[in-house]
């Protein structure tokens, strides 16, 4: 178990660190651009957060109290497991409190919580290229962002609208970044994506095994792609959080028995806690 | 032997250039905002800051140009000592140090393709001591705007581009090419 | 009063105690030791050093144990920890020419100089069950050859080189890219294309190959030869001003001869596929080299058929069982909130249907 020990402070080599902390230099000046980085093999697999793993190793410092969530839950599996890989390799600090973190790694929510001047997201993300499902082919959408040719979006867009009346993504809903950039916000609700615009917190995406890193700088404009006729809506489940009361936080939905049985409670669980504690 | 080339690097690597690091990424995602980098001891000639961030960022994939007085021996072998970067020619150079006037022409510098305009120059401007703001920045990372002082015009035609590094003393501060400039 | 399903961390540590228990199995029967994997289990720690990109055969038994079989499993360990070490210096290329060959056999010729060695082959076999290792498995010593020492073993295909009959394989002092080092870019040069074959998945490299001689991008292939043994590994001492034998690899090469009917510019001739794998891995060495004699086409003037085995964004995209297993086992993690915003639309969507069709009734 002491076998970390053997491992360097946040586990990746110095020259690892290095390379992808260039990576989220120009990221950070380019917002939205996804930039191809060396991702290297770690010790959990592919598609459980590799990316964001590697963006938090090379982001944290000794002085770090860092967060970690899946699902907006601390407790889930992944989450506790990735946690306690940055306390056993950095030794630092954790909270589950959004307010107290200085890096949130999260898997497919943002917290309830404002975020912060000072914050650091990094975002796991699976499939970063936005465009991907309507156009496999890597060499043809680094093609179309680079003329910003965004046209199949609008298409696809388009065509939603046209068979069932409104745009059918419910998550992973793709964004424009400072007007330049279609971007995926990884697989986070669309409830989510107005936390993106105009943050305080400098939000970082890493896709391990599609090797790239992006990144969004505090106060940049994202906007969520729509028509004007077809105005984006941030929606969520039509229910309070049958636990702590809350209307405006996003829910997950929990069946309770086998007759149609269902209640509704707040998918970001820290958010949830302390609004019971302050009930109390 | 002179000692000198191998002293000034970080005694422990792995927490300084983090510090150091979060230092940059933090001015980088927010122009304009000042900032405290410090860690190393280079060569006289050339600013704590501006070594910091050598050592933060450069090894033997980064090829470095060393604008103008600042091409000493001993900075190439405190360099190559402490990095491993190899000093290149400024069309292909990663990273370029100097003063601004050294630094010129600009176009000199890679500004990336725009199929990866990732695969521009950064560059490391040495400011001596840090001027009084001269300039207006808004963009991404400002919120509405910041007063800051900028050496100068940067050939920019986002999303190509060179980001700066400006750095004084202990200092540092930066101007990705997603700031929009005006000058007072 | 509803409870979260929370997945704590102690959890996560019963769960791998029970792994570890059943690891190992019945207590009653004997711990398989390391020795033991690496000396009888030997083409499943070939494939692990193979597709992990780390020789180290104790090392890859130790991964299998750990892996309780697991290959791919096993692959990941070493593959994990391949990624920590540092990289000290890299070897002058190896000269398969001068391997110490325990296995040489050509589909082209009969006979050529050095011979045809059948060496330890399943080849030949008839696949029967062998009911007397289940009790146990001594055999007696297979009979050494009468011949002196290993004598040379040009590769079969420099004759027909030397006749302009096949396309030359011009020798080449670029450094090879590296994709554990750098992101992968697209085109991808043909050395890039070979590291990614080497280390890919035998299952799906051997399916693809399979696909080019079913006719998805047929290149007629023949295998002109295939090589097992060991090769002496050198790195060159800068400070010595000479190379120094750092220890043995065993390495399988096949070369094939590939039809090309010729083009606009080039006469008609034959043509190369290459495949060079670690250890005893002979399957994957010659799918390989189809699967790069069908990714050539670009380069030979070819069609392209649209044939996976001829794609190489498909190829070099897919090929990879640590990332492929990965992403496909990920879909385990729970995804509540996906599902639930994928849940939410469907059923505003089909509210809206509803309400329109009880409209027009």
């Amino acid at each position: 178990m002491t076998a970390m020990d053997a491992y360097n402070f946040a586990y990746l080599d110095e020259d690892t660190k290095r390379m992808i902390r260039r990576a989220l230099l120009k990221a950070v000046a380019i917002p939205g651009y996804q930039v191809p980085f060396a991702s290297r093999e770690m010790p959990m697999p592919y598609g459980w957060g590799t990316g964001g793993v590697q963006v938090t190793a090379a982001c944290l410092t000794p002085d770090d109290r860092l967060k970690v969530i899946d699902q907006g839950a601390d407790d889930t599996t992944n989450a506790v497991s990735i946690r306690r890989f940055f306390q056993r390799t950095a030794g630092v600090e954790v909270t589950e409190e959004t307010e107290d973190a200085t890096i949130i790694q999260t898997r497919h929510r943002v917290p309830e919580a404002p975020l912060q001047e000072g914050q650091i997201m990094v975002f796991q993300v699976p499939i970063p290229e936005p465009l991907r499902f309507l156009e496999p082919r890597e060499t043809e959408t680094r093609r179309m962002h680079a003329l910003a040719d965004y046209g199949l979006m609008q298409v696809k867009l388009y065509e939603d609208i046209a068979r069932h009346g409104r745009i059918a993504t419910a998550y992973a809903y793709p964004v424009k970044v400072e007007g330049r950039y279609v971007m995926d916000p990884s697989p986070i609700p669309k409830f989510d994506n107005p936390k993106l615009d105009d943050s305080p917190a400098l939000m970082l995406f890493g896709a391990g095994r599609e090797q790239r890193i992006y990144a969004l700088p505090p106060y940049t404009r994202v906007e969520s792609l729509d028509f004007d006729d077809h105005p984006f809506v941030a929606s969520k489940a039509d229910h309070a959080c049958d636990i702590c009361g809350a209307t405006e936080s996003y829910l997950d939905e929990v069946i309770t028995d086998d007759q149609g049985g269902r209640i509704f409670v707040c998918s970001d669980t820290a958010f949830c806690r302390s609004r019971q504690e302050d009930r109390q | 032997m002179d000692m000198q080339p191998i002293s000034g690097g970080f005694a422990d690597a792995p927490r300084q250039s983090a510090l150091a690091f979060r230092a940059i990424i933090d001015v980088m995602s927010r122009p304009g905002k000042l900032a405290t980098l410090q860690g190393a001891t280079p060569p006289a000639s050339l600013s704590v800051a501006a070594g910091t961030v050598i050592l933060t960022l450069a090894d033997a994939n980064t090829g470095i140009y060393l604008a103008g007085d600042l091409d000493s021996p001993a900075l190439r072998q405190w360099i190559a000592f402490h990095t491993g970067a190899p000093i290149t020619t400024a069309d292909c150079a990663d990273l370029a140090i100097g003063t601004w006037a050294d630094l010129h022409p600009l176009d000199r510098y890679r500004t990336g393709t725009v199929e990866y305009p990732d695969r521009a120059a950064t560059l490391i401007v040495e400011l001596g001591e840090t001027p009084a703001p001269n300039a207006s920045l808004t963009g991404p990372g400002i919120k509405d705007r910041i007063a800051a002082f900028v050496p100068g015009a940067r050939p920019t035609s986002f999303p190509l581009g060179l980001d700066l590094i400006l750095t004084a003393g202990a200092q540092v501060s930066a101007l990705p090419r997603s700031t929009q400039v005006e000058f007072a | 009063m509803y409870v979260a399903v929370k997945g704590g961390e102690r959890a996560i540590e019963n769960a791998h105690a029970w792994l570890a228990e059943e690891r190992r199995g019945d207590p009653a029967v004997p711990e398989l030791s390391t020795a033991q994997i690496r000396e009888q289990m030997t083409l499943a720690v070939n494939r692990v050093m193979a597709e992990g990109s780390l020789y180290d055969p104790d090392l890859a038994a130790l991964a299998i144990k750990q892996a309780r079989g697991d290959l791919i499993e096993a692959i990941f360990l070493i593959r994990a920890y391949r990624t920590t070490l540092p990289r000290l210096m890299a070897s002058t290329p190896v000269d398969t020419a001068a391997m110490a060959v325990t296995r040489r056999i050509s589909a082209t010729f009969k006979d050529a100089p050095g011979g045809q060695i059948l060496g330890p082959t399943f080849d030949y076999t008839h696949r029967l069950l062998d009911f007397a290792l289940l009790a146990e498995g001594e055999v007696p010593p297979a009979p050494t050859a009468l011949t002196g020492p290993a004598q040379d073993m040009p590769h079969i295909l420099s004759f027909l080189d030397r006749d302009g009959l096949i396309e030359e394989a011009t020798p080449s002092d670029e450094p090879p890219p590296d994709l554990t080092r750098a992101p992968l870019e697209l085109p991808a040069d043909r050395a890039l294309r070979l590291q990614a074959l080497t280390r890919g998945d035998e299952g799906f490299v051997l399916g693809l190959a399979y696909s080019t001689q079913r006719g998805y991008g047929r290149n007629h292939a023949f295998v002109g030869e295939l090589r097992i043994g060991t090769c002496p590994v050198e790195v060159d001492i800068p400070e010595l001003g000479f190379s120094v034998e750092i220890g043995d690899i065993e390495l399988t090469e096949c070369e094939t001869v590939n039809q090309f009917t010729g083009s606009k510019t080039q006469p008609p001739q034959f043509t190369r596929g290459y495949g060079l794998t670690f250890g005893q891995t002979e399957r994957k060495a010659i799918s390989m080299a189809l699967v790069d004699r069908a990714l050539r086409w670009r380069e030979l003037g070819e069609d392209f058929t649209g044939a996976p085995a001829q794609d190489e964004e498909f190829v070099l995209s897919h090929c990879d069982n640590i990332q492929a297993t990965g992403f496909l086992e990920h879909i385990k993690l729970p995804h509540y909130v996906d599902f639930q915003a994928e849940l939410e639309l469907i059923r505003s969507v089909r509210a809206a249907a509803f309400a329109s069709r009880e409209a027009a009734e």
